[in-house]
């Protein structure tokens, strides 16, 4: 037996008596991120393969919401610095050995190819918004730039995406203080879950029956891919080190059980691939607004999840008596 | 580069947390904040029972991963020592170092925001002087010095008496001692 108890007072906030420096803005920030990657990533596909008009949306109306989406995620992280007045420092020096310098720059990347895909779809996606700004000479000329070099912006758009969506992984995955997050699964997984993400907004916003047909079939194969993704990576956790295990223990039978089995796979990932598979197959068509909702309801816990969890899960557990409260007796 | 590291003989130390009010003392921490902390260890089955306590604070790791960490360099190690310091004005209170410190050591600094840990007291190492936590010890139990000068009360330590590190898997090569 080991007991380590703390004799004196340790009540840091948001380190004691567990770490809760990252609450809902980063898991939110981490969704946005991926639901970026994945609409970039479907966006540029379609237009690389000249699929523009079998895919009306993915490749002219879904674009926009790139940046629109990215800027939202943006605010979120900007929400969560404690430090807010110094921003600016994060582009001041590059750290190679700081995934989040790497995010961070990336971000700076993935912006302008963000809007330059948006510009070169907005006049026949939307036709009144592309008339808008080209009552402005900078809007026209960065239309134009972007239809020149449509193909040169797809292509950077696929790349930056797939840089983004594995970023948003990788961020939590380098921490190796942290048990639950040190798997390399996390990369892949979120890049599948952003992809998902998108495919579910795809299904939200189309009107069009062959793109819903086909975008309900490549959720169904991401979702698929998700939760083979999560059994491997549960498998890997509860295989490794014994705080590896300790973490996967969590989601067997610990605090994060209900959470994890009732509030995410069950909602976020059953319901949805079964629902999404009984629309291909012609039923319950009246609930096919309900399936991407809940992806992207999936999309979303299995991030908050995942950050929770990992904050957790950690090296040092000691017993600590410390009771706030009482302190406040003696005031 | 200059390695410091510091000694804390466990067979000495009674656990008074004297340690803990000289740092809150020296470095001014506002109320609620702790840069050290004193754990009592007990090990075994009733009545083969054996208790440590243990002064703990930042262990300045070699192999610091709160520094790789930072994304604007902000904590960084303090001239060519493994002192691991945070430069306030360049900390946007991402807090990615508080996640990557195994040993939970550092904290958020009320009201600014910046992250803040454990220094050494680097500003008496300056003079000369030992950390303000050593120096108060009325056991004598925590020791400070160079490790590289193999004359040094640490190095003279560690080369005759058992000692552990906290956490060694983690890979971090922690700079505090503890001797058993």
């Amino acid at each position: 037996m080991l007991e380590e108890v703390l004799v004196t007072v340790r009540d840091n906030p948001h380190i004691d008596p567990a770490l809760t420096v990252w609450t809902w803005e980063i898991p939110a920030y981490l969704f946005m991120g991926g639901l970026t990657a994945g609409i970039m990533l479907f966006a540029s596909l379609m237009i690389l393969r000249g699929k523009e008009d079998d895919f009306p949306f993915v490749a002219r109306k879904l674009p926009l919401w790139a940046p629109i989406v990215l800027s939202v995620g943006m605010l979120f992280l900007f929400l969560d610095l404690s430090h807010k007045a110094y921003v600016w420092r994060f582009y001041t020096a590059f750290q190679p050995a700081s995934p989040m310098s790497w995010g961070s720059w990336i971000l700076l990347l993935v912006y302008p190819v963000s809007i330059l895909l948006a510009a070169c779809t907005l006049r026949s996606g939307y036709p009144w918004l592309g008339r808008l700004v080209d009552r402005f000479r900078a809007g026209t000329a960065i239309i134009n730039f972007a239809c020149r070099h449509r193909a040169l912006v797809a292509q950077w758009g696929l790349v930056l995406a797939v840089f983004l969506g594995f970023y948003t992984g990788i961020l939590l995955s380098a921490f190796s203080a942290r048990p639950f997050w040190n798997t390399g699964f996390l990369a892949p997984l979120f890049l599948i879950s952003g992809m998902s993400a998108a495919a579910a907004v795809v299904l939200l916003g189309t009107r069009n029956e062959h793109e819903r047909q086909t975008f309900t079939r490549i959720d169904i194969v991401l979702i698929t891919i998700k939760v083979a993704l999560i059994a491997l990576l549960l498998v890997n956790l509860a295989t490794g080190s014994r705080v590896q295990i300790e973490a996967s223990h969590m989601v067997f039978g610990g605090d994060f059980a209900v959470p994890f089995w009732v509030f995410f796979v069950i909602p976020g990932l059953m319901v949805p691939l079964i629902l999404e598979y009984w629309e291909l197959k012609g039923q319950r068509r009246a609930w096919m607004m309900i399936s991407p909702v809940l992806a992207l309801y999936g999309s979303y816990m299995l991030r908050h999840l995942t950050v929770d969890l990992g904050q957790t899960s950690s090296y040092v557990s000691y017993v600590n008596t410390f009771d706030p409260t009482l302190l406040e007796l003696l005031r | 580069m200059i390695r410091y590291a510091m000694v804390i003989d466990t067979q000495l130390c009674i656990g008074c947390g004297d340690c803990v009010v000289a740092c809150k003392t020296e470095n001014k921490l506002p109320a609620g904040l702790n840069r050290d902390w004193v754990v009592e260890a007990t090990r075994g089955r009733y009545p083969d029972l054996t208790t440590e306590f243990r002064s703990e604070r930042c262990n300045h790791c070699s192999h610091a991963t709160c520094v790789h960490a930072c994304p604007t360099g902000a904590s960084h190690l303090w001239k060519d020592t493994n002192i691991v310091l945070v430069e306030a004005n360049k900390c946007t209170g991402c807090k990615a170092c508080i996640a990557a410190c195994p040993y939970d050591a550092r904290l958020i600094m009320a009201p600014d925001g910046y992250v803040d840990k454990c220094t050494f007291c680097h500003h008496r190492v300056e003079k000369g002087q030992d950390p303000a936590c050593v120096s108060s010890c009325p056991t004598h139990c925590m020791h400070f010095g160079v490790l590289n000068d193999p004359n040094s009360a640490v190095s003279r330590l560690l080369a005759t008496r058992q000692q552990k590190v906290l956490l060694e898997e983690t890979g971090n090569q922690p700079n505090v001692y503890y001797l058993t």
